[in-house]
Parts: structure tokens; sequence; C-alpha cells
């Protein structure tokens, strides 16, 4: 399989051809880091405008309308545009196949094609945008949106709509190449738990985009023709367009964690040099997540009209499907225990992901309870815990991710004094930022309110205080990482004498990935275990 | 200053606040049990830090039953107290007052049982449970009091309600939640709980208009409702005292019993729900009848049951105090088509 081609890096050919024909993952994974960073940065912009607006509760910056315009480009853009690519399409299109040892996806022309897709559905979306934009919501809730709503609803659905096959044909591909493409003696359980995590979501994503794509369907249809099926008057049910669209995006919130959880299970035991405490138990609630994740859409619509029994039952499973969560948390903080921690950038990414995961779940448990989320459904109270899990969560775990596999991608270090810096600065701004959402909504502050009582002022500065810091968080990276580019320390194979096939081939690695295919003849994270009389295995360690 | 605990003014809102205290108890536990080890072990096994790393091999299952269990049985104990509350919250009492809401984009219209509008400005008397009956004439609204702790979306062709006792005379926010347009943030107003005195007095206050009972009536006779339904009928069609309640066989063998829904589903599209029986002769008054006007109707129709039915399916007397209809001839009960 060795050719003289595999000793080229995989960056070298550097023609506008060489990168849009590529049928690289890991170059795909570069184009994926770079259109993602732009949707990023328009839905960011959006978000500094909405901070912006509320400094005042009499809403004087922006008119309404325009508002409306700037939290559904927000939502709309970060969720499908950012979140759900984020960690599998640039991380996991890069690692996925070093990780396994194999030479690529299973099917890497597929694996462009979604980038093609995404980048259609992305333009069809910024399209809607400067066409007159969407006011509807990222929810698309009915009949607002098929009936009442004035602007390109059809545009913005159809963006989503092709992105979803983009999600679709990544699950799809990883999925096989996990079953197929697995070096010799890369058994199952000896699979990193980032491997685990994305073939979790991959079902999630094969499974639960089509119903998206259904129901945004429904929604151009209605809307175009008018056929009914949403609307009262012709004995249609805004409802079902609720349950639809949960069914797909509650799911779709595990997407947006699960791949983060991964991330930071492959961070702990590196920057502890430990093995990760309890793997199958990790590895089985990422399963676990995955199947539960697909029974509790009715939690969003306990205030809807559901049933009362109905609400019981999602209540029910919203609490359960919370264990695998803990049980995740509590096996990364006991790996910590008699390790050798280096509190290197990535791994304070890590730290401030457990923090901030825990902070949201256990919110996610004041939102299950029947009672206390008919009072703080639809307020900030919602707000500020999705964000604790998509933010504070995700976002920390992509970060954390990039600046760990960066010098495999790139073959350069970053530097790491700004790194830790730029982790705390957003760890901050993020906490200032949503912390006192929380307190907000609490109060009955309503999300999407352009204006509001004056009472509620003391904490929409505070938030957008921590926006602003939050976003010099999020800018320094940018920085330093074209910095790290041309002048960054040359990185080696393994900066961070990691475990893990990734780290035992060149960085940046050759376009072939391993000069010689990988054997695999042990478990994950196997790192050194202090010696002690009497020489006994180490604890948890199961994976074998 | 600013606000940091909403205020009380409804006495479900104790139980939802004693709930979250509660959780936020359990938070605090379980981030202090998550922070405080990876603080701790951040700085004992830091690198630098020459201490015993060693550690001895054993099995590791206990531990992951322990912290596997723990928080199930608390999730489990949560769930319980949460949904036994929320049980109650959605099941009026039967003497529960009833106004009606109707939202449209972007205001609230709200009627008292005696008949007196307001818009965006709900008055409560203090001390009574009063159930909010509720529908919208466009897209989806939320009717949201945060004192009260109660939230209720709004939909449109579907009523849905939501009852409170309020227990302390005041001024509160009123807010729709659900997002609902360019006005959103604007379809807002307030609640005003007053003493009974000062609600009666209220209501006898300004302008007047009759009731929902005597405008629904009035609107029986004047949609021609009463020409197939009541007195020499042109067509059998089904009697409708006592009706609200009632359990309604259908056409096909089903039943349905006959709620605000029903009557108004019969109204706006009376071939979804036969009843057994009949013939599906009946016009749809969709597009013909306003929203307010559907309300009264419905009004006016459930006090049918309640004046005269003394609450038994099979009894067909009327009351003939508000002189609407005369008595019913010996026709089948069932629903209306």
């Amino acid at each position: 399989m060795s050719t003289p081609e595999a000793n080229r890096g995989y960056l070298e050919e550097n023609t506008l051809r060489s990168w849009l024909l590529t049928r690289d993952h890991k170059r795909i994974g570069l184009l994926y880091l770079f259109s993602i960073l732009v949707f990023f940065a328009i839905a960011a912009v959006a978000a500094g405008l909405i901070r912006l607006e509320l400094l005042s509760p009499r809403g004087e910056l922006i008119r309404p309308e325009m508002y409306n315009r700037l939290f559904t480009l927000h939502g709309v853009l970060m969720v499908w545009f950012f979140l759900i690519p984020s960690i599998p399409s640039v991380l996991g299109n890069f690692i996925l196949p070093l990780m396994l040892g194999a030479r690529d996806l299973a099917f890497p022309r597929l694996n462009l094609l979604s980038w093609y897709l995404f980048i259609v559905g992305g333009l069809l979306a910024v399209w809607a945008i400067l066409g007159g934009g969407v006011d509807t919501g990222w929810t698309f809730y009915t009949p607002y949106s098929t009936t009442y709503a004035n602007g390109q609803v059809v545009t913005m659905v159809a963006g989503i709509f092709v992105a979803g096959f983009s999600s679709i044909l990544t699950g799809l591909n990883f999925i096989v190449t996990t079953h197929k493409l697995r070096a010799p003696g890369l058994t199952w359980f000896r699979l990193p738990i980032f491997v685990w995590s994305l073939y979790s979501t991959s079902v999630i994503l094969v499974l639960a985009t089509p119903v998206l794509a259904m129901v945004l369907t429904l929604v151009a249809i209605e809307r175009l023709w008018g056929v009914g099926i949403f609307d009262p008057a012709l004995g249609g049910d805004p409802i079902l367009f609720q349950h639809l669209f949960w069914f797909y995006s509650h799911p779709a919130v595990y997407v947006m964690i699960l791949p983060g959880m991964g991330v930071v299970s492959e961070l702990i035991p590196c920057f502890a040099r430990k093995r990760l405490f309890g793997y199958p138990f990790v590895a089985g609630a990422s399963v676990a997540i995955a199947v539960f994740g697909f029974l509790v859409w009715g939690h969003h619509m306990f205030v809807s009209s559901q049933s009362p029994y109905a609400g019981m039952v999602f209540s029910f499973l919203s609490y359960i499907v919370a264990i695998p969560s803990a049980i995740k948390v509590f096996n990364w903080t006991a790996t910590l225990y008699k390790g050798s921690i280096a509190l290197d950038t990535p791994m304070l990414y890590a730290l401030g992901f457990i923090g901030l995961f825990t902070v949201g779940g256990l919110t996610g448990l004041f939102l299950a309870a029947l009672a206390v989320d008919v009072h703080v459904t639809h307020t900030y109270f919602v707000v500020a815990h999705f964000h604790y899990i998509m933010v504070g969560g995700m976002v920390l775990a992509f970060m954390g991710g990039l600046h760990y596999w960066w010098p495999k991608i790139t073959g350069r270090m970053y530097p790491e004094q700004l790194g830790r810096l730029a982790a705390i600065v957003t760890f901050i701004g993020f906490n200032l930022t949503f912390f006192p959402q929380f307190v907000l909504g609490y109060l009955g502050m309503p999300r999407r309110y352009s204006m509001y009582p004056q009472e509620f002022q003391f904490y929409h500065v505070l938030s957008t205080a921590g926006a602003s810091i939050l976003g010099v968080g999020y800018i320094m990276p940018v920085f330093y990482f074209i910095w790290s580019l041309k002048r960054g320390v040359h990185a080696g194979p393994n900066p961070w004498s990691a475990t893990g096939l990734e780290w035992t081939t060149p960085s940046p690695p050759p376009v072939e990935n391993f000069e010689t295919p990988p054997v695999v003849t042990e478990g994950p994270y196997n790192y050194p275990q202090p010696a002690a009389p009497p020489p006994v295995p180490p604890p948890g360690t199961s994976g074998e | 200053m600013f606000p940091i605990w909403p205020e009380q003014a409804a006495t479900g809102a104790r139980d939802v606040d004693n709930i979250v205290i509660a959780l936020v108890l359990m938070a605090l536990f379980f981030i202090f049990a998550v922070a405080g080890p990876i603080l701790y072990f951040s700085f004992k096994y830091r690198r630098s830090n020459p201490v015993n790393r060693f550690q001895s091999g054993r099995r590791t299952w206990p531990i992951e039953i322990v912290w596997t269990v723990i928080p199930l049985v608390i999730a489990i104990g949560f769930f319980t107290v949460a949904a036994s509350t929320y049980f109650r919250q959605r099941h009026p009492p039967a003497d529960a007052m009833e106004i009606h809401v109707i939202g449209k984009q972007w205001m609230w219209k709200i009627q008292h049982p005696q008949g007196k509008r307001e818009i965006n400005e709900l008055h409560l008397p203090e001390g009574a449970p009063v159930k909010l009956l509720m529908t919208s004439q466009d897209v989806i609204h939320s009717f949201y009091i945060p004192a009260f702790r109660v939230k209720q979306d709004v939909l449109p062709g579907r009523y849905t309600s939501m009852w409170m006792v309020p227990n302390k005379p005041g001024v509160y926010h009123l807010f729709c939640t659900q997002y609902c347009g360019t006005g959103h943030a604007q379809m807002s107003g307030k609640v005003v709980v007053l003493s009974k005195a000062d609600y009666q007095k209220w209501l006898t206050s300004g302008d007047q208009s009759e009731s929902p009972v005597m405008e629904g009536a009035r609107l029986f006779r004047q949609f021609g409702c009463s020409g197939c339904h009541a007195g020499s009928r042109v067509v059998r069609a089904p009697d409708l005292a006592g009706l609200y309640g009632s359990v309604v066989p259908l056409e096909g063998g089903k039943t349905t019993v006959a709620d605000e829904q029903y009557l108004r589903d019969s109204i706006l599209l009376p071939n979804s729900q036969i009843v057994a029986g009949y013939e599906p002769v009946m016009p749809s008054f969709q597009g013909r009848i306003s929203e307010d006007q559907l309300m009264a109707l419905i009004a006016y129709l459930k006090s049918l049951g309640a004046d005269g039915g003394g609450g038994s399916n099979q009894t067909l007397s009327y009351s003939d105090e508000r002189g609407t209809i005369p008595k019913p001839e010996d026709t089948p009960r069932g629903g209306m088509k």
C-alpha cells in the first residue's frame, strides 16, 4: 500500500483545483473548517447585534423586524451550519480515518459530495438572508412560518434541506468506515471514545435527518400551495409540525454534544496521563444517549396542549437520558485521580467543558420537571440552558479538539501561553454572558423579545458585557492559529506524547496517512502507569 | 435595584418555587461534587508535583453502580414531585370562573363571564379559582403570567385552558411567550389582581357588554342554529340541551366527549364527526363566525347543560329563563349535526 507518494505531506500540492476536487478526507476536513468558520462569524455578528440591542429595554438600536431576522439567522446558521458539522465534519473527517489506521473514509467521493451539498445549502441560506431574511425563528413553528411570515422561508428551508443530505451522507460514510476500515487488531473495545461518539452521532444523523427533510418539505409545500397540513382552518394541525420538528431536533441536540463528549474523552486521558476511567461505561453511555435521545422530543411541548399523560412519559424519559451524561462526567472526573496533569490549552478547554456541560445538564433537569417547565419554558432560562450545552459544551470541546489536533493538522504548534489565555477568557466571558440569563428566565423574561420591562435591564447589561469578553476569547485563536502556520514551532509526529494511531504518523500526515498500515495490539489510552510494588495492573482497564 | 426572585401571586407559585429550590440545592451538590475534585486533582496531581500516583488494581464497577444509581433515584424523585404538581396545575376545579381569552397578532382580547371586555389587561379577583379558556385567531401564542408560574400555548383552531387562584392583590406582567411575528415583544400587558369587592366594582364600571351566554343565545337565533336544533324544525338535528360534557355516540361506532373543542369542530367542520343516526346535512360556519362569537355560542351551549341538564345525559329539560329557545320535542339525544 505504501507508494512513493505516501511520503508527501497532504498539504504540499496547492492549486485551487487540488483543493476543490480533493478526495482526501484531511483536505475535506479543512474545507469544512474554513466554511463553518465563515458561517460561525456571520452568526456571531448577529448574536453581537442582538446583545447590543438588548442593552436598552426599549430596543432603540434595531427595529423588531430586523431583530427577529437576526435571531433567526443566528439560530439557523449556528445550528445547521456550525454546530452540527463542527466536530463531526471537521475533526471527525480529519481524525477518524487516522484513528482507525485507514487510508481514507470508506467513500471519499461521497465525502466531497457532502461538502458540496453543505456549501450549496449554506449558499441558499445566505441567499435567503440577503433576499430579505426570514423571521420565523430557527424552529419554523407553523402556522406562522407557513401562512403568516414574510420573507424567504422557502429558500431557507431548501438550504437546510440540502445541508441535511450532507449530514446524512457524512453519517453514512462514518458508519461504514468504522465498520469496515479498522486496522488489524483494532477491535471495537480498543476504539478511542471519539470513534464511539462519532459512530453514535452518525446513527442519529442517518435516522433523524430524513424526518427534518420531510417536515421542512411539508412547510415549503404548505407555504407554496396552502394544502392545509398544518392549517387548522383546513382541518390541519399546527402541533403536528412541532412533533415532527422535535423528533429530529431533539436527537440533533445530541449530535451537537456527543462528538464534544468524544473529544473530551480523548483530551482528559492524554493530559492526565491516565487510562480513561470506566471505558466501557463511557462508550456505552454514548450509545445509550443516542437511543434515548430519540424518545424525549415531547419535552419541548409541555405547554403546547400536548396531553398531560404524554407529558409525563416524556418528562420521565428526559430524566432517564440525563443518567448516561452523568456517568460520563463522573468517569472523566475520576480519570484525573492520581493522574499526572498538565493544564495545557486543550486540557483547559476540556475541564471547562466538564464544568459548563454539568451546569447545562443539571439545568436541563429543571426543564424536564413538568411543573417547573411550565414556568421557565419559552424564557431566557431555556436560552441559557441550551447555550451552556451548545457553547459551553460543544464549542469548548471543538476548541479543545482543534488545539489538540492543530499540530497534527498543520505540523506546527500554536503559542501555548496565548492559547491558555484565550481558553480562560472564553470561560469567563461565557459564564458572564449566559449565567445571568438563568436568573432572567426565572424572573419571567421571555425569549425572542427585542424590548422588555426595565427591571430586567441589569441582567441584560451583564450578559452583553460577557458577550464582548467571549468575543475576545473567540478572536484570539484566529490570530495565533494563522500566525502559527508560518511561525509555529515544528510539532513532530507526537507533541503531546499521546496514544492513538493518529500520533504515529508524521505531522502533517502524508497523503496516504500511514507509510505502513498499522497493527493494533493494545487498548486505547495505554499511558505508562507509575510503577509501584507490588506490580499489579492499574484499575479501569476493562477496555482490553 | 434588580430583582433576584419573581413575586409569588398565586397559590400554585409556591409549589413551583419549592421544587426549584430543591433543584437548585441538588444542582449545587453535583456541581461541587464535580468541580471540587477537578480543581483538587488538577492541583494535587499537577505534573510537577512528585506525589504518589500508584493505584492498586481495585475493581471499578462498584463505584460505577453507585454513581449511576444515586442520580437515578434523585431523578425519579424529582420527576414524581414535579409531575404530580403539574397534574394539579392541569385540572381546574369545577367551580372555577371562566374567562375567555383570544390571542391575535399582537394583542390579547379578554372577556369576563359578566360580559366585561378588556384588551391586554386581565383583572382578576383575589382568592377565587379562575379558568382561562383560550384560542387564537391566527398563529400560536402563549399566555404567560410569571408571578403565577403559569403558561399555556394558545392555538388557532383549538381551545386550551389554564387556571389559577391569585392570592395577592397587585399588578403583574402578562407576556406572550410563543414567538408570533413582528410585534411579539409588544404582545404583553398586565394582570391586575383585585380584592373580591374591588373586582365586582371594576366589573360594573366603564363600558358594559352583554355576557357571552346572552350573546350566544342571540347568535343561536341569528345564525339560524335554532331553525334545526330547536323549535319547529325544518330538518332533524340533534338536541343541544345538556350536551356539554356528555358522551356522544358517533357514526361508525366511536364516541367522543362533548367538550369545547367538540362543539367548536361541530360548528366549523361539521362533517368531521357525525352523530350516530343523523344525516351529515349541517353547513359549515367556517369563515362566517368570528372567534369571539364562537366562544359566546359555546358558552351559551354550555349554559344549557348547566342550567337544565341536572348533570344527567338523559335529562331533556330546558330552562326557559333566557327565553331563547322553546322546549325540545322528542328527538334522540346526541351531538349537533
